[in-house]
């Protein structure tokens, strides 16, 4: 009966929200479900203002609508309550680390408008061990969070792979991080982002290498509410137009130098002449807008995972699809 | 019948020393106390100096980043207290308007020493200060009004120990009045009135507040329409409200339990109004034996505030929870520095709720001699 009164409540919801965009203007702030804190895509700096990689998609969308990326709330939420945040319509957009799957979206009424992080579980070694693949585990014994997929992705993989190891559990993450510290296990194992910001908490970070091997995929990427095509849309080609801006070389330093380029891909792409952001339900400039105070997806993720900050996490994946890696967008035409 | 005559007297005893024993005997009187004190000597000595080496002379105090923390044999990284305290005090309210949270906090203040000092005359003004003055100014003040100049910060900036507190005192100035409510009503002879006061204590009190928490703050935005829902932080606020006041209202029933009925009686049939007797003759009896379990019952709440993070408020448990994991600081003292620094926070309002209770026992105490 109470679920039935929930679903009830959730379609009457959803039907009675159709322009999520009219409701962001309206309001004069996009309202945007960020995580409780996680190192490098969204914590709260030394004065309680947010930053990170999420919280620079959302303000990339904020500055395509009003030309102001401060124009933004952010609503931190845990792992349980983040969808029905964003069902309730409490939220307009989930930047939130949050991993792409089929049941998320055919079954909670969800959308992913995009891979914006390509994450993986993947290994922490000593250097000295000079360890260079998952192979090279074999017979090694491996410090895991209990109860998570990624205590089951590491049975798997060993399993596939046909050779045996030792599998140490913890309850707790930092449990884990301290056994690994302390020798009990030749690796530690997790999500990729989170290995960076664990090796962090080490006394000596530079005596220990993630492995680049990958064995899950993790698909982080921007949610909205199914039932809104418009603002699916605005949500994608924020993401595809901070992408493109990197393969053509627009930064936030030269993307008002750029608006008078000869480059016919370039001056489409920052609506020098056509306007391809009516569509979406926003003004010519909404690129420039987007870059001049974000950056182009490159800056976004140096500024907050790679070389700007502590983390240096490598691109990988995440580069663009020129440079070996996954991001290839659709071009602004 | 037999007489029972004693044949042999006792010998006499020294008369009871004129004050107490000084500390030197009490600690080293006989064997046994020498071997208990020798003992926890031996443990202090085991523990206190890695204690005070850590906390304070391997201690960094200052620095730009977390890597002097970093290094081998440093201790607790105060600096990085120092870096984030601004976040650890007012979450990410603007540092302009600190003025006002201190200031909301300083009136608090007043009012709870003007409450609480015996010696102060004017309790009446205290009393309608604490709990009809202060919520008005306080909300005023921290949430802003456009017309008088304050411009408005939104509850999601509001965090840290500003959310802490806030949710403690509003959580204490609802359950003393609620929980009296409720406890007069569970005793109360209109069936209709006992009935709903126990529904409401025992529902609310067979709940976990994790549980209610989480009802507030999932379930009501989904009944609601948007526009409608209550704000994130008021949710919380309702439930610990709710939660404080029905376990206040058991220990006050427990109080009203212990005033005899002679004393009801007794001011009835001096012509004493119902009012007027529950005022003056009875609450104050039945409140004064429950000193220790409403104190408690603060206490209690005080560190409960702390579960308001699993609703994704900043409290300051989790402000300090969530600094840590800031790559500029991470390392491997951090968390600890960070959970000492929590614990001290926590232990300076406890520690001087109970002196404060332990003081009125005192008093109350002499008063019946």
């Amino acid at each position: 009966m109470l679920v039935r009164v929930i679903a009830f409540s959730l379609l009457l919801g959803l039907s009675a929200r159709a322009g999520t965009l009219d409701d962001v203007l309206a309001r004069g702030a996009l309202v945007c479900g960020v995580n409780t804190g996680l190192a490098g895509f969204g914590l709260p700096d030394n004065r309680g203002e947010w930053r990170g990689f999420d919280i620079d998609y959302c303000r990339a969308v904020a500055a395509a609508i009003f030309d102001d990326p401060q124009k933004v709330r952010f609503t931190p939420l845990s792992g349980k309550d983040r969808f029905t945040a964003l069902q309730s319509g409490e939220i307009d957009l989930l930047s939130r680390n949050t991993t792409w799957t089929q049941s998320r979206e055919a079954g909670q009424g969800l959308l992913f408008a995009g891979v914006n992080y390509f994450d993986g579980q993947a290994f922490m070694v000593r250097k000295a061990r000079n360890l260079k693949s998952v192979r090279d585990l074999k017979g090694a014994s491996i410090c895991v969070q209990q109860g998570t997929t990624t205590e089951l992705n590491l049975a798997d993989t060993f399993r596939k792979l046909g050779i045996s190891a030792e599998t140490v559990v913890f309850t707790g993450g930092d449990e884990a991080l301290k056994a690994y510290e302390s020798g009990r296990c030749d690796a530690y194992t997790t999500d990729g982002s989170a290995l960076y910001a664990q090796r962090l908490k080490l006394s000596a970070p530079g005596e220990h290498e993630i492995l680049g091997e990958t064995i899950s995929k993790e698909p982080f990427g921007p949610v909205v509410r199914q039932g809104d095509d418009r603002w699916f849309n605005l949500v994608k080609w924020t993401h595809f137009a901070l992408l493109d801006a990197e393969e053509l070389g627009v930064t936030a330093a030269n993307v008002e130098r750029l608006r008078q380029s000869d480059t016919p891909e370039i001056r489409r792409l920052l609506g020098a002449d056509n306007d391809f952001g009516a569509g979406l339900g926003l003004p010519k400039d909404w690129v420039v807008r987007i870059v001049k105070a974000v950056g182009n997806y490159g800056e976004i993720f140096e500024r907050n995972l790679g070389q700007g900050s502590p983390l240096k996490i490598p691109r990988g994946l995440n580069a663009q699809w020129r440079d070996g890696g996954l991001h290839y967008a659709p071009p602004v035409r | 019948m037999t007489d029972f005559l004693r044949a042999n007297f006792l010998p006499p005893q020294p008369p009871p020393p004129m004050r107490a024993p000084g500390w030197r005997s009490k600690l080293f009187g006989d064997a046994r106390a020498t071997a208990i004190t020798v003992l926890l000597l031996a443990l202090a000595a085991l523990v206190l100096p890695p204690a005070i080496r850590y906390l304070f002379i391997d201690a960094i105090w200052s620095a730009p980043d977390g890597a002097a923390c970093r290094a081998p044999g440093a201790g607790a990284c105060w600096a990085f207290i120092a870096a984030k305290s601004p976040f650890f005090f007012y979450g990410a309210y603007p540092p302009a308007f600190y003025w006002r949270v201190n200031l909301t906090f300083a009136l608090a203040a007043a009012l709870i020493v003007w409450l609480l000092h015996p010696k102060i005359p004017g309790k009446g003004i205290a009393l309608g200060g604490f709990f009809l003055g202060l919520p008005i100014i306080g909300f005023v003040l921290l949430h802003g009004a456009p017309a008088l100049g304050l411009p408005v910060v939104g509850t999601n900036l509001w965090g840290g120990a500003l959310v802490s507190l806030i949710m403690a005192l509003a959580g204490m100035a609802a359950a003393l009045p609620g929980g009296v409510a409720l406890a007069m009503g569970r005793r109360s002879e209109l069936p209709a009135l006992r009935w709903l006061s126990v529904a409401t204590i025992e529902f609310v009190r067979g709940a976990p507040l994790i549980a209610v928490l989480f009802m507030a703050n999932v379930l009501l935005p989904l009944f609601l329409p948007p526009d409608w829902a209550p704000d994130r932080l008021l949710r919380p606020m309702f439930g610990i409200a709710l939660f404080a006041s029905a376990y206040m209202a058991e220990v006050v029933r427990g109080g009203l339990a212990a005033v005899p009925r002679g004393q009801g009686e007794a001011a009835a049939a001096l012509g004493f109004s119902r009012w007027q007797s529950l005022k003056l003759i009875v609450l104050p009896q039945a409140l004064g034996a429950v000193v220790p379990g409403i104190v408690n019952n603060f206490v209690a709440l005080f560190k409960d505030t702390t579960l308001v993070a699993i609703v994704g408020l900043f409290d300051f448990l989790h402000a300090i929870d969530v600094a840590r994991l800031d790559p500029v600081w991470a390392g491997p003292t951090i968390a600890l520095t960070g959970y000492i620094f929590a614990a001290l926070f926590y232990l300076t309002f406890c520690l001087a709720m109970s002196t404060y209770a332990r003081g009125l026992e005192n008093r109350l105490a002499a008063a019946k001699r």
